[in-house]
């Protein structure tokens, strides 16, 4: 472990600013380049960073398997869910107009929303996937 | 408030089910959820297809954009009518899971599939809806990416490459689709499919507009397994669960031909289809081809969940054949069967799931004397293999009676000839389910007297009765699949 003591510190200064990238992207979506699949990408990245350098079990620890599919099916409930909203309050589906009273507002509102859900799920996908493919291949590996 | 929103909310409620689905995990609340959320769908297609019948066709602006901007939930006479289709069978195929399901997929798996199912349900129902032909191939993927996961849960390891082979084939389909959509859009300026349709005559070079032709006719083709594009499709229903196995082919494939109606008569239009390029031949041809040669090699099949997937691939030939016609009788044909067969195979499928859940397989040998062991399943595959050949009686004899009547009607006495004999091998091949199960004694493989679960037992049955009932009362399916074709041909520039 003491060869990757550079690594170790890099990562740890690093990873404190990729999240916080991440939300820069988010946010910024509204602005310019970015938005939530941009995001969720960028703040699995980190994730996927700190597993490589400290391994899969730590990154596991920090954020485990259930959270993971929580994330995924919840991102997709959370777009649906203002989707509905929407029609709850009036309009129709997916119809931002209605989510405030100043429809310029609600438009601003109803997009923050569905690119968190777009940014949890992908972030979700992103570390399902990296734990399917790297557990694979660990399990392997023990069984050798 | 509500009643007006169903065109979403037929869509979005199955759709939504998937993720709550996911976040609940607990396999009873999971089926319950999806299956609440299916018959929700059904009802409300049962809802929408009234309102159409009486005020015409609905449009929905999504997210209240106006269309041709905004995408847009167009429900008309063809249309509610495959909603129906769908969503029934779907509301028919998930209680039949809680048993079936259970016994084929890993108890810790079985809430992923409840969702994967909502969402195929999900995204058949938004393809068959939408009036917008880039939302269609979103919804396109959603249903192609839900069934490979369904095809590949199956038990048999067999049933992943199956899947994977579907997927290179599947996808392969979606890019031709979308790459002829570009093409579209490129010339017409466009994604709304009315207004694509409006705007096309319009356009001074043919040429972008008949490569768009031949890329979406390949890609649908694909999709629907059109010979020679059907390679994916045996495999692919003989290795999927038995849930899988019926809704997929009571569904997937006719909502493809619906795609590829709507595109030729909504969309390119009849003098292009018809006069320009020789479409018509092209699909008589292929579709002669698909109900001989897949009926011939269904009869030489020894398991028999692959003997109806390749009955399958024969009777889409029959939907095709239909619409090469290009007439009010063949596309009434065309989508008379494109109901009764997706009300006919789901009971076959269903029924045989039962048997393989039983005997372990599907294979001739476990079926000898099959009716002493399961008599209701026996008598049910008879009377859905009557339908299949088109027995007077049958859903099947209404769809080939229309498809005779359009024949005739166009001069082709040898296409009516052709019709009539090709129901011969289909009477080929349920023979042999027949005589196995009826004639010969039970042998080794033969499962041990009794049932398959009602719970099973109750939808194929349910799908069975069908088969009769619109085989005497034609009023929804022909009234429908009438209106349907005038549509087509009437709403062509």
């Amino acid at each position: 472990m003491t060869r990757l003591l550079v690594l170790r510190i890099v990562a740890k200064i690093l990873i404190p600013f990729m999240l916080m990238f991440a939300l820069y992207v988010q946010f910024h979506g509204d602005f310019g380049p970015g938005g939530g699949f941009q995001a969720g990408v960028i703040g699995a990245a980190a994730i996927v960073f700190y597993a490589l350098i400290f391994g899969l079990p730590a990154a596991r620890r920090m954020v485990p398997e259930p959270v993971v599919e929580t994330m995924v099916a919840l991102g997709v409930f959370l777009y649906a869910g203002v989707g509905l909203l929407g029609v709850a309050l009036g309009g129709n589906y997916l119809d931002y107009f209605v989510l405030a009273a100043d429809p310029v507002a609600g438009q601003h509102r109803g997009i923050f929303w569905v690119e968190a859900g777009v940014a949890i799920t992908v972030s979700g996908v992103m570390l399902k996937i990296f734990y399917m493919f790297a557990g694979r291949r660990r399990d392997l590996e023990e069984g050798r | 408030m509500i009643a007006g929103q169903l065109p979403a909310l037929v869509v979005v409620v199955p759709l939504a089910a998937a993720p709550l689905v996911v976040l609940v995990r607990r396999p009873v609340a999971a089926f319950a959820i999806a299956t609440a959320a299916c018959a929700f769908s059904f009802f409300a297609a049962l809802l929408l297809a009234a309102e159409v019948a009486g005020a015409g066709p609905i449009s929905y602006a999504l997210g209240s954009w106006p269309p041709p901007w905004g995408i847009e939930y167009r429900v008309d006479a063809f249309n509610a009518f495959v909603l129906v289709l769908v969503s029934g069978a779907a509301t028919v195929v998930a209680p039949y899971g809680w048993r079936a399901v259970a016994a084929e997929v890993r108890r810790d798996q079985l809430y992923l599939y409840h969702a994967t199912f909502c969402l195929c349900v999900a995204g058949l129902l938004g393809m068959a809806i939408t009036g917008d032909a880039f939302n269609l191939f979103v919804f396109m993927e959603i249903a192609s990416l839900a069934s490979y996961i369904l095809i590949a849960l199956g038990r048999d390891r067999r049933a992943l490459l199956a899947a994977y082979q579907y997927l290179i084939l599947g996808t392969i389909g979606a890019t031709f689709y979308v790459i002829g959509v570009g093409l579209l859009y490129l010339v017409t300026g466009t994604l709304n499919i009315a207004d694509m349709a409006a705007r096309l005559p319009a356009v001074p070079d043919l040429r972008p507009v008949l490569a768009a032709l031949a890329f979406v006719t390949v890609g649908v083709s694909l999709k629907l397994a059109l010979f020679p594009l059907h390679f994916w499709l045996p495999n692919a229903y003989a290795y999927a669960p038995s849930a899988v196995s019926a809704f997929l082919s009571a569904t997937a494939t006719k909502v493809s031909v619906y795609v590829l109606l709507r595109f030729y008569f909504g969309v390119f239009g009849l003098p292009l289809v018809v006069e320009t390029l020789p479409m018509p031949q092209i699909l008589l041809a292929l579709s002669i081809v698909a109900i001989v040669s897949a009926s011939l090699v269904a009869l030489w099949q020894t398991d028999l969940k692959r003997l109806f997937a390749y009955s399958s691939v024969a009777q889409i030939g029959y939907i095709t054949l239909g619409i090469g016609m290009a007439s009010r009788e063949g596309l009434t044909a065309a989508v008379v069967h494109l109901f009764n067969h997706g009300v006919t195979k789901g009971a076959l499928f269903l029924l045989v799931g039962g048997v393989a859940l039983r005997a372990g397989g599907a294979g001739f040998a476990s079926l000898r004397g099959l009716a002493r062991a399961m008599p209701l399943t026996a008598l049910g595959i008879t009377l859905a293999g009557l339908s299949l050949i088109g027995v007077p009686g049958t859903a099947g004899f209404v769809s080939k009676w229309y498809l005779v009547i359009g024949a005739i009607e166009a001069g082709r006495w040898w296409l009516a000839a052709l019709v009539v004999a090709t129901s011969l091998i289909a009477v080929g091949y349920v023979w042999r389910f027949v005589e196995a199960a009826y004639l010969a004694e039970p042998g080794p493989a033969t499962p041990a007297r009794g049932e398959a679960s009602p719970v099973m037992l109750a939808p194929a049955w349910l799908l069975v009765a069908a088969c009769l009932w619109f085989g005497f009362d034609t009023s929804f399916t022909v009234t429908s699949a009438r209106r349907a074709a005038a549509l087509l041909l009437g709403g062509a520039p």
